[in-house]
């Protein structure tokens, strides 16, 4: 009963962290250490959730694609339910030759997946999952956030680039133009969230919303906004014009196989689980919820975003570049625009009322 | 089991006290900054001294985020931020594209930095440049201990949207003239 108030009151994550960190004082008896040991074992999870993440999601996907369409999707490998599909496809990957192309760039083109998962795997150290539980507590955690999410433009053009391939090429120059253009409403419409919670510190916005309603609620433009511009961010249908296989291949990762396509994989399914903590943690009141503990909560939302993006994705057809150019700077940047600015008139008006 | 333990903190204790008596942490403090600082050198070279010119942007791009590394590691949050943003994001992004847009040819041989005259000149320049630049660093007066920033966020945007509000918005403007400009360049100025 005691151990059920304490992870009612600090979060089952925070209980856990507690409890080891009093196991490790008690073998090593210093604070210093402990607290270099608690880093490595945070940076551990983080990288355990990711990998957990892209085997899980593999699957899901699969089953959500099969659900959609009507069909049974995996049913093979493990069970009639298919639940070793995702370990057979892994050990596929891991055993295929691995070519690297006539007349690449060598260097760059094999340091293109790695520099990829970089920033992809450095902003879940901003992420609060449950209360005090953020990795990375920074007074600018939005900003911090955002910049660097933003890094995982340039890896995927110079693996366009260095695979010295066209398709690859276009594939590449396509995703500046997309990841660019929807960068724009994304940050303008998280700006209404933040100031309405009045902070760019991630645990302060999930506390805001404690206090006043989901930013849902609140701010259901930006919810739109900031969703679309996730889906195309993520370069998922149907805004997939980056790897679209129907026109260009598979875009910049034409040329790789084996586990340096894997990399590209991986990277895109902790790009998919970010954006729905991301959705989470600005829209959906993170870990914020009644009887269950804050972390069951986030998993929940979490888990019910991604659902929703795989939606997205075996629903829509896939656009044409220049619709979705257009559609964002015509349409989604405005709204943004319009949004922040009667967010401020509403912040305005409300000092008199 | 008990004895286990003591031993173990002893041995802790010994470490943290020898890590103590040669000061560890301002030795990993400098560390930090010359590790960065040495980075950022090494990809500024790179710049200058790789044969592929696409190379040479995607160094700059290195010594950008490098840099960034030394906001952040003095506790300037918000200037690394901006720095990764602004130049490790978009203005790495556009250096690339360009170079890979406007090259038709083979890029192995792009960057031109060959020939007697041109390191001659380059040597004057930079030694010119460091001249300067040590002089400054002479001549100003520092701070000796770098002061506690905290949230520097809300203070940047009181400065910039009350007292500087003018300078700020002449910026934005003459970005916008460039940008303008550029489109014009771009586009051919006697296509009607």
């Amino acid at each position: 009963m005691e151990l059920w108030n304490m992870i009612m009151e600090h979060g089952v994550v925070s209980t856990a962290a507690e409890t080891l960190r009093w196991f490790l004082m008690l073998i090593f008896g210093s604070e210093l250490i402990v607290n270099i040991i608690m880093k490595g074992v945070g940076i551990g999870a983080i990288l355990g959730l990711i990998s957990v993440a892209a085997i899980v999601f593999t699957y899901g996907e699969r089953k959500v694609c099969a659900f959609m369409q009507v069909r049974i999707g995996p049913n093979r490998v493990g069970g009639r339910y298919g639940l070793l599909q995702p370990i057979a496809d892994m050990l596929k990957l891991m055993s295929k030759e691995d070519i690297i192309p006539e007349g690449c760039d060598r260097v760059v083109w094999a340091l293109g997946p790695m520099l990829l998962f970089v920033p992809t795997a450095l902003i879940y150290a901003f992420f609060p999952f449950d209360k005090g539980m953020a990795f990375a507590d920074v007074n600018v955690g939005i900003f911090l956030m955002l910049a660097i999410s933003s890094q995982s433009v340039l890896p995927f053009l110079i693996s366009g680039y260095a695979s010295n391939s066209k398709y690859a090429f276009i594939g590449g120059m396509r995703t500046v133009a997309q990841m660019l253009s929807y960068e724009a409403p994304m940050v303008f419409s998280l700006l209404g969230v933040v100031m309405l919670s009045g902070s760019m510190r991630m645990c302060d916005i999930v506390e805001a919303q404690s206090q006043q309603l989901w930013f849902v609620l609140m701010q259901p433009i930006a919810f739109v906004v900031f969703v679309i511009s996730a889906t195309a961010e993520t370069n998922r249908t149907p805004f997939d014009l980056v790897e679209d296989e129907a026109e260009i291949v598979a875009g910049p990762f034409a040329e790789y196989s084996g586990m340096r396509w894997a990399l590209f994989f991986l990277a895109e399914y902790a790009n998919l689980l970010s954006v729905s903590i991301l959705t989470t943690v600005f829209f959906l009141g993170g870990w914020n919820g009644p009887f269950l503990p804050g972390v069951v909560w986030f998993g929940l939302k979490v888990l019910a975003m991604v659902f929703v993006f795989m939606w997205f994705r075996w629903t829509f057809p896939r656009t044409r570049i220049d619709q979705m150019l257009a559609f964002s700077w015509k349409v989604l940047l405005p709204l943004a625009l319009a949004n922040v600015l009667f967010t401020g008139l509403g912040i305005y008006a409300r000092q008199w009322f | 089991m008990d004895a286990v333990f003591e031993q173990v903190h002893g041995l802790v204790a010994w470490g943290l006290a020898f890590a103590n008596e040669y000061e560890a942490p301002a030795l990993i403090e400098a560390g930090v900054f010359f590790l960065f600082a040495g980075l950022a050198l090494l990809f500024a070279c790179g710049v200058i001294f790789f044969r592929n010119v696409v190379h040479s942007a995607l160094s700059l791009t290195a010594t950008f985020i490098c840099v960034a590394c030394l906001y952040l590691s003095i506790g300037a949050d918000f200037m690394g931020a901006v720095q990764i943003l602004v130049y490790g994001g978009a203005v790495a992004v556009l250096i690339v594209m360009a170079i890979m847009l406007t090259r038709r040819d083979d890029m192995a041989h792009s960057n031109p930095s060959r020939g007697l005259f041109r390191h001659a000149a380059a040597a004057v320049v930079a030694g010119l440049f460091l001249l300067g630049m040590s002089a400054v660093a002479i001549l100003s007066p520092f701070h000796s201990a770098p002061q506690s920033l905290g949230d520097a966020a809300p203070g940047l945007a009181d400065l910039m949207l009350t007292h500087y509000v003018l300078p700020f918005e002449v910026a934005a403007v003459l970005l916008l003239m460039a940008m303008i400009g550029a489109l014009v360049l771009a586009k051919g100025a006697d296509e009607r």
